[in-house]
């Protein structure tokens, strides 16, 4: 049986065939697209497509349930959008909707069939303490209530430890900048927010197109761990796909916003598995300037190595490989998230914590 | 076929390969273990559940399996595993039967959503349907064991499904959970019946599994009308007792207690409201298992 997520991919890429797919290879499929959280995206193509006939009934129910759950999310969404809309009225700086916020709230073509219902925003850091003062007096709450991680948060992070509201359990991360101070790229809040673009009709706005893009690259690349695997890059190719679609001078603001805003290495990832798992249009000029954001060889080589484990994972994948590539993008990311007289002592008390935790239970 | 079919040997072979679909209702679960106590409950509960070939599309993945540690000798613990993940921390070893069927129910609650799923047993007469909503220890399974020995169809013990499309109830005629004194009350009511081995000190006390009527498991993908919405309480002291009750005030008892309404959005509200509006809704209160089951055949007499 096939447990790589090679049917998954090609679902992404070619939906019209689905149509041709037989119960096993839907068995596997349907539960990759689960892992995955893509499910709903896979819905969403294949009404585009028109390949719903000759799909089993009961596989029809599994894609049926990812739309009522992908729209479920994205009325959340906007709820608690429009909550933190009142929430903050007299709050005067800017507030930035970032990632599946402002996609929503855009509709733009990546958050068709996406799962996402937390909210995360952008303020200015002077206004970050007004920000989180108002929320609190509108039943936001937090929930890591450990001294340490409060401190942590608030010393060393790019945002507030996540608040939640008491009724609706819902969660909002109010960012000050979009990667966290302690690591080695510094993105610099001001440029995003003298960008950032009105969100019409409402108080809020959003990210440029390219730094958009950006932010992405950056959270699944350089501060993330692909947890989220292939939908970091489904995300990406819908980012690129679309833009360089609408703008025409995309590509050119893409990679002069990349040098601008110390973001061209988690942008040549991007650009790099979006292109080779999914096949997005970058052109060639793009392609060939990116490889001077190209990190030395035997990191490149060795990136290109865990990544693709880790991407194409299938649900139960458990091998050596897989293991040590997870384990290295998670070194990786905390690498690139704090120095090491930082880093050390965080994990060490982190570990402690755990070590205490479990002592008790 | 179906799971009877097979001989104990083939059934154990099967479920510690490469797993065994098996229908419930509209679903098709392909469970993977080697626990010789699932392997049994699966034999003795299961058996007139059809078996599906390999090539078949499962909607649920489910294994039950040792941990990989020391626990898997000491003290031993199970885990179940959906998906290839282990969403709730292992139970004791002897709860492993117990733990498929409430993770099984887990697993529909959380990946289902185009039926309404209410939290209620529900019985067939007549092709109308009674659901049973109630707290656990309400006595609703000791109830719906009871009205399936005496004519009426087992649609489901714990997960009521409505169909958003058609506004039917679909069964699945899975086991139903006897817990504490219900045990002994049902072998006392129907000795006839099956009950699996009993399984103490789980979170809900000790806990024994109905096997479903042979009648019911054929029929299960018979939906029927919801006719009636029956709030039942048990108590030990006191004469039979019933009152109806308002459709305003049923809808917000009842929508209160659905895990999936509010997901279902719109669609969830229309279905509801135009359940509660053909639905008679009554409180019920009885002591003694026979009047009750009475009261309920006079349901369908009057009908």
């Amino acid at each position: 049986m096939d447990y790589s997520n090679d049917l998954l991919i090609r679902a992404l890429m070619a939906p019209s065939q689905l149509s041709n797919y037989g119960s096993l290879q839907w068995d596997t499929l349907i539960r990759q697209g689960k892992r995955n959280g893509l499910l709903g995206r896979i819905q969403v193509l294949m009404k585009e497509h028109q390949s719903f006939s000759g799909v089993p009934s009961r596989v029809l129910a599994h894609l049926e349930s990812a739309r009522i759950i992908a729209e479920n999310e994205q009325r959340v969404m906007r709820w608690e959008i429009n909550r933190i809309c009142r929430a903050l009225e007299d709050i005067e700086a800017p507030v930035v909707l970032l990632k599946g916020a402002a996609y929503v709230m855009l509709e733009l073509p990546v958050a068709r069939g996406r799962f996402s219902s937390d909210v995360d925003i952008l303020v200015p850091k002077v206004s970050i303490a007004n920000v989180e003062k108002a929320l609190i007096d509108h039943g936001w709450r937090h929930i890591k209530v450990d001294d340490y991680d409060q401190f942590f948060y608030r010393r060393w992070s790019h945002e507030l430890p996540p608040l939640q509201h008491r009724d609706r359990g819902t969660i909002v991360d109010v960012h000050h900048t979009i990667l966290p101070p302690t690591g080695r790229l510094h993105p610099d809040p001001e440029k995003l927010l003298a960008a950032s673009m009105p969100l019409t009709g409402t108080k809020f706005s959003v990210l440029a197109p390219a730094d958009m893009v950006l932010h992405s690259a950056a959270h699944a690349f350089q501060d993330g761990d692909l947890t989220r695997g292939l939908r970091d890059v489904v995300d990406m190719d819908d980012l690129l796909s679309h833009f360089s679609a609408t703008y025409s001078s995309f590509w050119e603001q893409l990679a002069y916003r990349a040098d601008e805003l110390e973001l061209s290495r988690p942008l040549y990832y991007a650009l790099r598995y979006s292109k080779f798992y999914l096949q997005t249009p970058v052109p060639a000029c793009v392609s060939e300037h990116s490889k001077a954001w190209r990190p030395a060889w035997p990191a490149s080589y060795l990136m290109d190595a865990i990544v693709d484990r880790v991407i194409t994972a299938g649900p139960w994948d458990k091998d050596l490989i897989l293991k040590i590539s997870r384990r290295l993008l998670y070194a990786r990311a905390h690498w690139l998230r704090m120095r090491p007289h930082l880093l050390i002592p965080h994990l060490l008390r982190k570990a402690l914590r755990r070590y205490r935790a479990e002592g008790v239970a | 076929m179906k799971i009877s079919d097979l001989t104990p040997a083939r059934l154990r072979e099967r479920l510690a390969g490469d797993g065994l679909k098996f229908q419930t209702g509209p679903f098709v679960v392909r469970l993977q273990t080697s626990l010789a106590t699932v392997v049994e409950g699966l034999g003795i509960l299961y058996g007139e559940f059809p078996l599906l070939p390999d090539e078949e599309f499962a909607d649920f993945h489910i294994s039950l399996r040792l941990p990989r540690t020391l626990r898997r000798w000491i003290r031993p613990q199970v885990i179940y595993s959906y998906n290839g993940e282990s969403p709730f921390p292992p139970l004791p070893c002897t709860q492993a039967f117990p733990f498929f069927e409430t993770g099984l129910n887990w697993s529909i609650y959380s990946e289902v959503f185009n039926y309404l799923i209410i939290h209620a047993a529900a019985v067939e007469r007549g092709g109308h349907a009674a659901i049973l909503p109630a707290p656990p220890g309400s006595g609703k399974s000791t109830l719906t064991a009871g009205l399936i020995h005496r004519g009426w169809r087992l649609l489901t013990d714990e997960l009521t499904l409505v169909s958003l499309s058609t506004k039917r109830v679909v069964p699945l005629a899975r086991p139903i959970s006897l817990k504490n004194q219900a045990i002994d009350i049902i072998q006392q009511f129907a000795p006839s019946s099956v009950i699996a081995a009993k399984c103490c000190n789980t979170a809900k006390g000790t806990v024994a599994y109905l096997r479903p009527p042979a009648e019911s498991v054929a029929r299960m993908l018979e939906p029927s009308i919801p006719r009636w919405l029956i709030y039942p309480q048990f108590s030990s002291n006191g004469d039979l007792s019933f009152s109806a009750l308002g459709k305003a005030a049923t809808f917000s008892r009842l929508a209160d207690g659905l895990v999936n309404y509010t997901v279902l959005g719109s669609a969830g509200f229309d279905l509801l409201t135009s359940l509660i509006d053909e639905l008679d809704c009554y409180e019920f209160t009885y002591s003694d298992l026979g009047e009750a089951i009475a009261w309920f055949d006079r349901l369908v007499e009057c009908d």
